[in-house]
């Protein structure tokens, strides 16, 4: 990669400006490793259609199988054995890659342990019961809060100051950029508030809000119609909401957490953002983190699934034989042909991977009228580009000293994250995880995810962050990249509505769905609720009694 | 000029005899070229004379700002230095041959000896025991090779000049050098440039002499490769040393400081400074006085014996202590007097920190050696990874002394929250205590009172308490254990006499007047660090 070509990479995914600053210095080439989902793999097996062979193939038994061991299928485990099926051979876990974890996966090495996707969780509102349940496994919860929610240990509530924004040559501390705000700015920052902390209030008939996580409890009946049609973007200029840093905000938001930006995201979904944090008491909730992020909660919940849990699998196929037989068929990690038995299925995989291996559910879509776009709609998913950058020592800044999240104010990156910030390591090594939602339409975002390679991403990483840090490029040892080609569902406009017509296919006899994309966005809490939900289906489908954690 | 016309044209015997012949038959020299060479060799000796003065006056201030009592050092320094060029003046006589070459590699040497001393004997006084040694060292070489300068160049310009006229000339100037000098010195080189930098800036003008003699004496010079080459080097290593001397203490730093920087050092956690006053030092951590020599013993004597005399009182040793910060080794050289100690742990962020505090002669002369006494355990660490670190779960201490930095920024903040006082009440043996540097009750008032509070909010009872430390203001401290706390009232028997605690002054630490009365504020916790903001606001009222 050199002169024009760099260039024309470095204005295409960062901006003109950024390109010229970058090229201008010579690039450092430090080492690294490509990561990816087992594409190669999976795509041949899966996406091709690749044949299971009739003969030969090893057959194994089980009460309940878990297909996907992400935040979902982790938690359906969990929930399946602290319910009482909690033989070794009640429950199985197959998944897909060498490491459980999904898109909340982790590394580590000899500094600390990073994120590779996931990296927080808002402490739980009451109406998250089960991610409570779990924290308190983690040890973590101290105690109630007067309305019902847990008081979480300081050790992981992300430490202050939790993010600083770069503008102009200079860090400051949060993500509103108050500096050289007017007047006007401020009053729309405010009136912006009231309008979300207005719709944090609302209550439906049965006292449920109408923004929270986990969104099963939400009302179903109050908001959604009417934000989900129309864009985050056409929601703030109906409001006059024009203020540049109250837009740059929203719009961060929206690409941080959907990966969208504000005019094809869902005005449901930017309000969801801001409001589902908001507590009883109106404040926003913290954020829980570790240094490997979400990687802790994965960490906690492979280890409750143990022996269960069966990586480098393949699943292919899950058959239907009867309303008390279901039989998962895949490839296991020596590549052998085996059929796994059980009495029910829990398929936590992605939706797009669901359709291909639950012939029950690919049918149902090519039975009913608008199934198929009402998919495409309600499951369409975004690229992502996940650097971690391993550091010998920190650059210098000027400004706000550190954070935990570091974002720069003229980037369509979305920054990094400080893996340490949270253990108080201070000084000296350290590792940074960049991210890059690519927000095109999927298809266009995987083709320009998959165009560059390692070498490249590692130069767009260094060239953003250069920008604040113009140390940065001496002290960088190795540049390792994930590129996510279906990182996360995205909830554009109308995509509510879309799902809420195929909210149906949730269960077809034995088999139960459960997936973070079944709620629309990407959410740790999400994947867990339903995780915990199709557990609790099946508990009570085999006439196991257990309280609900719901 | 033109007296010295006839001398001119002297044979040169001694040449003619011993050495080779010429090379070239000399031209006839130009009158107004000769009358140029004899001016430059007159400027040169102004020159060197400028600069003989400026080492002698940089190695006794520098003695007095190090070693202070400025009387003693000036004549001591002075009276090295003069009979050092007495030296110097009769070992010039040695020099049969090769005068000229004699001369410019006189001139290299001081030079390197001359330019190098101030860093020199700041590093020597860093680092070794014997100071002086090196000191007077320094001065009796430099002295000898300054001392033999005029000499010399007397018998170089002894052909050029009457006699009578070369004596007269030669010592005018020299001693107009001197006057250059001695204003020079304070006027313009301590105030602009500081020692090192004056040291090594007078050092590469006497190289640049050494070259341009090489000029102006080459027929008296068979070769001047050699010298030029070697003088080449010496004002490249002095060029460097002026480039590298940001390292030894920054030009913006100097007027920061009340005294003068004797010790300057930037490492990867902090900036590192030691100024000598008058009759005392400071030390400074990042532009923050972390102790002056003079009033230190009030500050630290209040650190610790409190917490000792609430054990003595309960009738517990303190005989276990673990000292979090206090890399100078204050606070483990008060421990050291407690009767009944057996171990101190140290936990310290800064290695260099530490290792200056061992081997400093003035901080291991203030610290009493503290760090080779072999109850002393140093770690380094920073304290908060190394109490969240499960190796060090387990371990108990009577006593706890948490001496940090004060808490104005966020990597600090997080000494100073719920979580660590909660780890550091982990740590306590049944009845241990805990006592917390706690910024000042006075001047921020909100953040000693938010540390109080957060202390409390850990699950520990606690007794805010103050002293008076000259340098410092009003001091505050907070002291806390499990269960109820009542303030100590008997001071616990120490093996040295105390000089600012007897019985009635402790009883008084724990009274604080109305103007350091408590004030309502939040807990300081890892995810808020609202004792940074705090702080902030509260010294901005007096900076
Ligand atoms: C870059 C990035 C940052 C994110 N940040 C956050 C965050 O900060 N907070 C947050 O809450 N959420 C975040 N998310 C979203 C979060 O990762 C998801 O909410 C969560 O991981 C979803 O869990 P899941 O189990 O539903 O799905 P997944 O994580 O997608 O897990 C599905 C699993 O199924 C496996 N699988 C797929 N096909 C097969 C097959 N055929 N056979 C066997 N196994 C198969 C996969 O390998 C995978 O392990 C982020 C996502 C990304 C990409």
């Amino acid at each position: 990669m050199s002169g024009p070509s760099r260039r024309e990479l470095l204005t295409t995914l960062l901006g003109a400006s950024a390109a010229l600053a970058a090229c201008r210095k010579p690039p450092t080439r430090p080492a690294g490793e490509l990561l990816a989902p087992d594409l190669e793999r999976a795509h041949r097996l899966v996406r091709d259609g690749a044949p299971f062979p009739r003969e030969g193939v090893r057959e194994e038994r089980t009460r309940v199988a878990v297909v996907g061991g992400g935040p979902a299928g982790l938690s359906a485990a969990w929930r399946l054995v602290r319910g009482g099926l909690d033989g070794v051979d009640d429950v199985r876990v197959l998944e897909l890659e060498a490491v459980v974890g999904g898109t909340s996966r982790s590394g580590e090495c000899d500094v600390t342990r990073y994120p590779w996707g996931a990296h927080y969780v808002p402490v739980p509102v009451r109406e998250a019961r089960a991610l409570a349940t779990l924290l308190d496994e983690l040890g973590v919860v101290e105690g109630r809060a007067r309305d019902g929610s847990p008081i979480i240990a300081e050790g992981v509530l992300c430490r202050a100051p939790e993010e600083r924004l770069f503008h102009r040559g200079l860090w400051y501390e949060g993500l509103y950029l108050y500096d050289g705000a007017s007047h006007d700015d401020l009053a729309q920052l405010r009136r912006f508030r009231e309008a979300i902390g207005a719709w944090a209030r609302v209550r439906d008939a049965k006292g449920r809000r109408a923004f929270v996580t986990p969104i099963s409890h939400a009302s179903d009946d109050v908001a959604s119609g009417e934000l989900d049609g129309r864009s985050m973007r056409a929601w703030m200029d109906e409001r006059g909401f024009t203020s540049p840093r109250l837009r740059w905000l929203v719009d961060y938001g929206c690409r941080d957490d959907y990966g969208l930006s504000s005019e094809e995201t869902s005005a449901w979904a930017g309000v969801f953002y801001f409001a589902a944090r908001l507590g009883e008491t109106g404040r926003s909730a913290p954020l829980m983190t570790w240094p490997e992020g979400n990687g802790r909660l994965v960490r906690h919940l492979a280890g409750v699934a143990g022996a269960r849990l069966r990586t480098g699998w393949i699943v292919r196929n899950v058959v239907i034989r009867g309303e008390r037989e279901v039989a998962v068929e895949g490839w296991d990690a020596a590549g052998a042909p085996v059929r796994v038995v059980a009495e029910r299925a829990i398929v936590a995989t992605p939706r797009y991977v669901a359709r291909r291996i639950v012939p029950a559910l690919a049918e149902a879509i090519a039975r009913e009228p608008g199934a198929a776009s009402d998919e495409a709609l309600a499951f369409d998913y975004g690229a992502w580009v996940v650097a971690n950058l391993h550091l010998r020592d920190r650059p210098s800044a000027r400004g706000c000293p550190f954070a935990w999240d570091n974002v720069l104010f003229d980037s369509p990156s979305l920054g990094y994250v400080v893996a340490t910030h949270q253990t108080g390591l201070d000084h000296g090594a350290t590792v940074w995880t960049w991210y890059y939602a690519l927000t095109q339409p999927g298809r266009e975002a995987r083709e320009r995810l998959l165009s560059a390679t390692r070498e490249e991403w590692a130069d767009v990483a260094l060239a953003d962050l250069g920008r604040a840090h113009s140390d940065l490029g001496g002290l960088v040892e190795r540049v390792d990249v994930f590129r996510w080609g279906h990182a996360m569902v995205r909830p554009r406009v109308g995509a509510g509505a879309a799902r809420r017509r195929r909210d149906g296919a949730r269960s077809s006899g034995p088999v139960h769905l459960a997936h973070t994309d079944l709620s629309g966005v990407a959410l740790f809490e999400e994947a867990q609720d339903h995780g915990v939900r199709a557990a609790e289906e099946v508990l009570d489908a085999l006439g196991v009694r257990s309280p609900s954690m719901r | 000029m033109h007296a010295s016309e006839p001398r001119e044209a002297a044979p040169r015997p001694i040449r003619r005899i011993w050495g080779p012949p010429p090379a070239v038959p000399k031209e006839p020299v130009e009158p107004p070229a000769r009358k140029a060479a004899v001016s430059l060799l007159l400027l040169t000796v102004l020159v060197i004379a400028t600069c003989g003065l400026v080492y002698e006056l940089l190695a006794s201030t520098l003695a007095s700002f190090v070693l202070g009592d400025a009387v003693t050092q000036y004549s001591t320094v002075i009276g090295v230095y003069l009979s050092a060029m007495g030296l110097g003046a009769w070992l010039s006589r040695y020099v049969n041959e090769a005068v000229a070459r004699t001369f410019v590699d006189v001139e290299i040497s001081v030079a390197l000896v001359g330019g190098l001393s101030a860093p020199v004997l700041f590093f020597a006084f860093a680092h070794l025991s014997w100071f002086r040694l090196a000191l007077y060292l320094v001065v009796l070489v430099i002295g000898a090779l300054v001392g033999m300068e005029i000499p010399l160049l007397l018998r170089i310009l002894r052909e050029r000049f009457e006699f009578r006229d070369l004596v007269a000339r030669v010592l005018t100037v020299d001693y107009l050098g001197a006057l250059v000098g001695s204003l020079a010195f304070p006027i313009f080189f301590v105030p602009k440039l500081g020692l090192v930098r004056t040291s090594l800036v007078i050092g590469a003008i006497n190289a640049a002499v050494a070259i341009t003699s090489t000029s102006l004496l080459r027929g008296s010079l068979r070769s001047v490769t050699g010298l030029r080459v070697r003088a080449g080097i010496v004002l490249g290593v002095l060029i460097a040393g002026i480039v590298a001397a940001d390292r030894l203490t920054l030009l913006a730093e100097d007027g920061m400081y009340a005294d003068e920087i004797v010790y300057a050092k930037q490492t990867p956690y902090q900036r590192i400074v030691i100024t000598r006053g008058k009759g005392s030092f400071q030390l400074f951590l990042s532009g923050n006085l972390q102790f002056s020599s003079a009033d230190e013993y009030r500050y630290h004597e209040a650190l610790v014996w409190p917490a000792v005399s609430v054990r003595a009182r309960d009738g517990l040793p303190t005989r276990d202590v673990l000292v979090l910060g206090g890399g100078d080794g204050l606070a483990v050289r008060e421990l050291l007097r407690v009767p009944e100690l057996l171990r101190v742990t140290l936990v310290d962020l800064d290695p260099a920190m530490t290792r200056l505090a061992r081997t400093m002669p003035l901080l291991r002369a203030q610290n009493e050696g503290a760090f080779d006494d072999p109850r002393v355990h140093v770690e380094t660490a920073d304290a908060y990874v190394w109490l969240s670190d499960p190796v060090n779960a387990a371990k108990r201490y009577d006593l706890v002394v948490a001496d940090f930095p004060d808490p104005n920024h966020y990597a600090l903040g997080k000494l100073y929250t719920t979580r660590i006082y909660r780890w550091m009440r982990e740590h306590l043996s049944g009845g241990g205590v805990l006592v917390v540097q706690s910024t000042s009750p006075l001047f921020a008032r909100r953040s000693y009172w938010c540390i109080a509070r957060t202390i409390q909010a850990a699950g520990l009872a606690v007794a805010p308490y103050h002293a008076l430390v000259p340098s410092f203001g009003e001091w505050g401290f907070v002291l806390a254990r499990e269960g109820a706390l009542e303030a100590p009232t008997t001071l616990a028997p120490s093996t040295r006499p105390r000089r600012a605690l007897d019985d009635a002054s402790l009883r008084a630490l724990f009274v604080l007047g109305p103007d350091m009365g408590a004030e309502p504020v939040e807990i300081n916790r890892l995810d808020n660090q609202v004792l940074v903001h705090y702080y902030e606001e509260d010294w901005r009222k007096y900076l």
